[in-house]
């Protein structure tokens, strides 16, 4: 199958194709850049979703209730669920899919499971192209969910012109959202499982803390929903919809639209750089031969990037 | 992927029918996650259109299915059918699980590779699966 033809499937809708590259663009094969090449121009017009929150929380359920609400309003659905790979054993088990079981019959959903692959390039670059598969393969709303633990996650959040930030009662989920400055990416809040005691409390706080406005003129909503029951998604997709023509009528589109540009290129300038440095195989034990050096402080880590990219340079 | 472009195993391990029991899936899913492999797991009571929906779109390279209930002359031809259906004809396939000696041959001849009934170690079906992915792009 040449990388015309599966550019071919995805853009007519063909999920067979699209899943195939799906997987090249993931792996960052060669091919899988060539594929993103031709798919790139077509991408642009869904809305994307970043749905974040810890573990547990509840974020496939919501997403899986979500999906179930923008399909009633006619649109189709993209969503990539990340989970982390074990850092001993580069493995992952995707569990995201049992909450969201019963979108597996409906044509117009696509869904796929992302682990984090404690990648040399980063992850949020490698979910932003997935989205851009879905995207220019028709999809309505491309929703990304992400345990939002660390760095990656924000970044990955990022990426997604609206964030929803999931927090649970009880948990102390505020704070330590608040804590990884999770919080002032959050264009949305969800109070998920309300049917548990301490949810207005939770509901109030976030509330006093939303009074700051922020200075792009979004009114952040902080809603309730009990995703397990589909509560509450009604006012999530309205929330969304507000959202995006917010997005639309104040500019900020236009804005954000570039600062992401700006963003994905600085971060591919990084991994083509960090790929042609220490890629293949023998670059791999340069990287190492360079983490032993700085590690004991033989030279500093400025000075050893300085050299893998000069060399680099030389080839 | 750990450097350059190296090629991730991905495995959907899925429980046709109705029984509930998925204590034996989840240890083969979680071996095969500790030898390194991603493991698309989908919870218990999967229709064959779902299991050959979620290998379609997860583009898994094998598909285990787990079954107790006794119904696997039944449901594995119809989720062999269901792959079909979509196009998926390259992954590889293999069964765990309550299995009689007299119906390994029928499900090898469905396309079965490996089937590995009770006493079948963890580590015989990590063998089975990283042996039978063919280098892939
Ligand atoms: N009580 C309650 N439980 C929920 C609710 N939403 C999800 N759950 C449960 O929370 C658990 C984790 O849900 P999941 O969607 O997998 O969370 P994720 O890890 O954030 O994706 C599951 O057992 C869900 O059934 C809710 O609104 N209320
Ligand atoms: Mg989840």
């Amino acid at each position: 199958m040449t990388v015309d033809e599966l550019a071919e499937g995805v853009l007519r809708g063909d999920r067979r194709l699209l899943a195939r590259a799906m997987t090249l663009v993931e792996n960052r094969t060669p091919r899988g850049r060539h594929l993103l090449r031709l798919l790139y121009p077509h991408s642009g017009r869904a809305h994307t979703v970043g749905v974040t929150g810890s573990a547990g929380s509840g974020k496939s359920t919501l997403t899986g209730a979500l999906t179930h609400e923008l399909r009633r309003r006619g649109k189709t659905v993209g969503i990539i669920a990340v989970d982390p790979t074990s850092p001993f054993t580069s493995g992952a088990i995707l569990g995201d899919r049992i909450r969201m079981q019963d979108l597996t019959g409906d044509h117009d959903v696509f869904m796929r499971s992302v682990a984090t692959r404690g990648s040399l390039g980063g992850l949020s670059e490698a979910v932003a192209d997935l989205m851009c598969v879905l995207d220019a393969a028709g999809k309505d709303v491309v929703i990304v969910e992400t345990v939002g633990a660390g760095q990656d996650e924000v970044e990955v959040a990022r990426t997604a012109q609206t964030t929803v930030l999931v927090l649970t009662p009880g948990t102390g989920d505020d704070i330590q959202a608040m804590k990884a400055g999770i919080m002032e990416i959050a264009d949305i809040l969800v109070v998920n499982k309300a049917d548990l005691p301490g949810a207005d409390t939770l509901l109030g706080h976030l509330r006093a803390l939303l009074m700051l406005n922020r200075a792009e003129g979004w009114q952040v909503p902080v809603q309730r929903a009990i995703a397990s029951r589909e509560e509450g998604v009604v006012e999530l997709a309205d929330a969304i919809e507000q959202r995006r023509r917010f997005l639309e009528t104040s500019g900020a589109l236009e804005t954000a639209r570039r600062e992401r540009a700006r963003h994905q290129l600085l971060a591919a300038m990084r991994s083509a750089l960090i790929r042609r440095a220490v890629g293949e195989s023998e670059g791999v034990s340069r990287l190492e031969e360079a983490v032993e050096r700085v590690a004991s402080r033989e030279i500093d880590p400025h000075t050893a990037a300085e050299e893998l990219i000069e060399q680099v340079r030389e080839r | 992927m750990t450097t350059t472009e190296q090629r991730q195993i991905r495995v959907l391990i899925a429980k046709p029918g109705l029984d509930g029991h998925d204590r034996g899936a989840k240890v083969v899913a979680r071996a095969l996650r500790d030898s390194g492999m991603e493991v698309i797991y989908t919870g218990i009571r999967q229709t064959p259109e779902m299991i050959a929906e979620a290998a379609l779109q997860e583009d898994v390279d094998v598909v285990g299915l787990s079954i107790l209930s006794g119904a696997h002359m039944e449901l594995f031809p119809r989720v062999v059918e269901a792959l079909k259906a979509r196009g998926v004809s390259d992954v590889v396939l293999f069964a765990g699980g309550i299995i009689p000696e007299e119906d390994v041959a029928a499900l090898r001849a469905l396309g079965f590779r490996g089937i590995f009934r009770p006493g079948a170690s963890t580590q015989e079906i990590v063998e089975f699966v990283r042996a039978s992915v063919e280098p892939r792009e």
